[in-house]
């Protein structure tokens, strides 16, 4: 039986760079502070969350392709790396790997400076900036600091666009695609974002980041977490309301017991998490809520909630851990993770 | 549930069985054929938004009706649909109808964009900046800017639900977007799949790449040697994909074949390809090797051809090196000649010209072209001509080194 296993976890947050500030401060538990950022006018400012500097720079940013790409690109990078740095994977510029990122505001810091440059005086509009607009600009950064890869698809999608983007990298590796795939949720804090988030619910706080799993089909010399399943796509912007989404997305996951996990999407404001806190109703084991404490990073903290419930696995606080993803207008979707090789895999052992 | 998979049934066969073209040629196949077949231009000056500042005046812009085609929508939600969502449903109204397909609780859609409903964000970041206490029409703004939402249009427009998947990889989109719907159906992971891509156009896209001096302030002619610039289009182009056997369950007419499906990173530079056109070469050649084919068998080639420099001397180069002595038989064109460059509905477009060609036995000319660029050891089609073809490929690349190839069979 073939399986598909977490080798690798990265991250950055406004917790800070890697995986242990996260974890540290979902343990912690509190609400990061919130900033207020500055607009486009000088009277308004925007509430978010945003990373932190890095204690010492990376050196990875004096490539030439990231000397001018954005904040999503750097965050992207910096889980990636960490990622691929704790996955005992093959060297990064394996021609077999894959590249998967999953994106919901995409962009946006460089294309609303780009799009004020176009309104105050088109023939100036810089050159520079347009390229790192594209929403693929990330993935390929990251393709060309890694030195190629095989496969690259850049996701859009509500915050359950980095979901799909592991279904993706578990087709390509079952396929024999790619030998090894790199999914990563990423976003950046931009004004618009912000604005927007306050239009559907006060209370939401925009926040930035990254989250990179490392996949591949054998466990490696790592704590052998697989990839368990990932629910069917519960569309709830159709006629469907998302209770209706979430409460199908719950039925998807087997059987619950006391040593599982839950790692869910509130974000802490009652009106925005009511379908998931009725739809995991009389849930008894372990919870996370990682937007309630780091905000709502869109596909970024979707990829949080991904390394959370893995790295819970790996420090065995769980058997096995549900990530459920009630995206803001797309569809409800989760992701199961477990501890240990599947049943199929011990009996060939 | 989208993992693990159902157990894999040996590789299907997968057949389009239903086809929606929208460009500024017009919306529909048969409006489309006309125009392609003769290398008809459909550029005019840009009407949407403001380019006197620009240097480059022209695009090719669709002639939207007030009207739109008969689905489930409501009036309301019918109304608030922007450019985007129009051509997108245009094109799906057609397909859907062609392969007259049923509603579904688990119909797929995998679509290409790379702009989304832009035009929206446009409106939303003006009018934040002009009166950011005020709430009318944002939070629908927002909506509707977003990539899912588009799709979700679709879907409730023809009363179908299933796994939504938006490809963003730039102008090579819509033809992974296919190719990903390829995959799904050949693997037996779906029976069916709606697929396609679209993209309206937009200041913000226009403006940037007239600000990277891409755009031609003269005529876009793919492959001539004094090329000096793509010019944008918009438009949609759908496909209903689904399993040979399921088509043949269902007794639906068969257009052609999609046999073969690659796709490579060019990692040379974000808004250049590799001079040599490496990428694009690997990304013919992963795609006849699934298909099983030698480039032999290939009988025309629809490029990506925009009419940059950089762009038509890689592909020129990589065509060459992928047909080897084959070249000096093989036609080549670019249909963005005729309507433009539709960045995430490309792909999408171009496979239907594929299908065009397959089933009606001519090719797309490029009439415009003067001097071929020396660098193509392929014959460019430059007059209108009858062929019978059996496979086209079909190229696509875009910025950030996304590139993708598509192979079509005709169906006998």
């Amino acid at each position: 039986m073939s399986g598909i296993f977490v080798r690798g976890l990265g991250a950055v947050s406004p917790a800070g760079w890697g995986v242990a500030p996260l974890l540290a401060a979902l343990r912690g538990g509190e609400p990061l502070p919130v900033q207020s950022l500055p607009g486009p006018m000088a009277h308004r400012t925007y509430p978010g969350r945003t990373v932190p500097a890095p204690v010492t720079r990376p050196n990875w940013l004096a490539h030439p392709r990231l000397r001018r790409a954005s904040a999503i690109t750097h965050f992207a990078l910096g889980a990636a790396l960490e990622a691929l740095g704790s996955s005992a994977a093959p060297p990064p510029s394996s021609p077999r790997l894959g590249i998967v990122t999953g994106t919901h505001a995409a962009c946006l810091r460089y294309s609303e400076r780009f799009f004020g440059e176009v309104l105050r005086d088109p023939p100036t509009a810089s050159p520079l900036l347009f390229p790192e607009t594209v929403i693929n600009a990330p993935a390929s950064h990251l393709a060309a600091f890694l030195g190629g890869a095989e496969l690259t698809y850049s996701l859009i999608g509500d915050q359950t666009a980095f979901v799909q983007a592991l279904a993706v990298a578990a087709d390509w590796l079952l396929e024999r695609r790619v030998d090894l795939c790199l999914v990563v949720g990423t976003e950046e804090f931009a004004w618009p974002v912000a604005d927007a988030l306050r239009r559907f619910a006060r209370g939401l706080i925009a926040s930035e980041g990254a989250g990179a799993l490392v996949l591949a089909r054998e466990p490696g010399n790592g704590p052998g977490l697989r990839l368990e399943l990932i629910t069917n796509a519960h569309l709830h912007a159709c006629s469907d309301t998302r209770y209706a989404a979430a409460h199908a997305l719950r039925r998807d996951f087997p059987h619950e017991s006391p040593r599982e996990l839950l790692v869910d999407a509130r974000c802490g404001v009652p009106r925005v998490d009511q379908a998931e806190t009725a739809a995991w109703q009389g849930w008894s084991g372990l919870r996370l809520s990682p937007r309630a404490v780091l905000g709502e990073g869109l596909a970024a903290a979707t990829a949080w909630q991904c390394v959370a419930a893995c790295a819970a696995l790996t420090a065995r606080e769980a058997d096995a851990a549900n990530v459920s993803v009630i995206g803001g207008n797309q569809q409800a979707i989760g992701v199961r993770f477990a501890a240990g090789l599947p049943q199929a895999s011990l009996q060939d052992t | 549930m989208l993992f693990p998979p159902k157990p894999s049934p040996a590789p299907q066969r997968v057949v389009v069985t239903g086809a929606g073209i929208v460009t500024a040629l017009g919306i529909g196949w048969r409006v489309n054929a006309a125009g392609f077949r003769q290398g008809r231009r459909a550029f005019r000056p840009v009407t949407l938004f403001d380019v006197s500042r620009q240097r480059a005046k022209v695009a090719g812009e669709v002639d939207l009706p007030a009207a739109l085609p008969p689905t489930r929508l409501s009036a309301r939600t019918a109304r608030r649909l922007n450019r985007a969502s129009r051509q997108l449903l245009w094109a799906t109204a057609e397909a859907w109808q062609q392969a007259g397909w049923e509603p579904g609780e688990d119909l797929p859609q995998v679509l290409g964009t790379t702009s989304c409903g832009m035009e929206c964000g446009e409106s939303y970041y003006r009018q934040a900046l002009a009166s950011p206490a005020s709430q009318r029409g944002q939070p629908t703004r927002a909506l509707c800017y977003q990539g899912q939402r588009q799709a979700l249009d679709v879907a409730e427009a023809f009363g179908f639900r299933g796994p939504i998947t938006l490809i963003a990889n730039a102008c090579a989109s819509g033809s992974n977007a296919i190719g990903h719907a390829w995959e799904l159906v050949r693997a037996g992971r779906a029976e069916r799949v709606l697929t396609g891509g679209y993209d309206a156009l937009s200041q913000l896209v226009f403006a940037g790449f007239d600000s990277l001096q891409a755009l031609s302030p003269t005529t876009c002619r793919p492959f001539d040697a004094h090329r000096d610039g793509l010019a944008l289009g918009e438009g949609a182009a759908v496909l209903t994909l689904e399993s040979l056997a399921y088509a043949r369950r269902r007794g639906a007419e068969i257009l052609g074949e999609i046999i073969g499906y690659g796709a490579a990173t060019d990692c040379h530079h974000l808004t250049q390809p590799h001079p040599e056109g490496d990428a694009a070469l690997r990304s013919m050649q992963e795609t006849c090797a699934r298909a099983g084919l030698s480039p032999e068998a290939v009988g025309y080639v629809n490029a990506h051809g925009t009419g940059t420099q950089l762009n038509d001397a890689a592909e020129a180069r990589a065509i060459n090196r992928w047909a080897g002595a084959h070249a000096a038989h093989l036609p080549v064109s670019s249909t963005k000649g005729s309507v433009g460059h539709l960045l995430g509905a490309a792909g999408a477009v171009e496979a239907v010209v594929a299908l065009m060609v397959l089933r009606e036995g001519w090719l797309p000319p490029q009439p415009l072209v003067e001097t071929v660029d020396p660098a193509c050891a392929f014959p460019l089609v430059r007059e209108p001509r009858e062929a019978k073809v059996e496979v086209v490929l079909s190229n696509s690349f875009g910025f950030g080194g996304a590139n993708a190839t598509l192979l079509l069979r005709r169906w006998p």
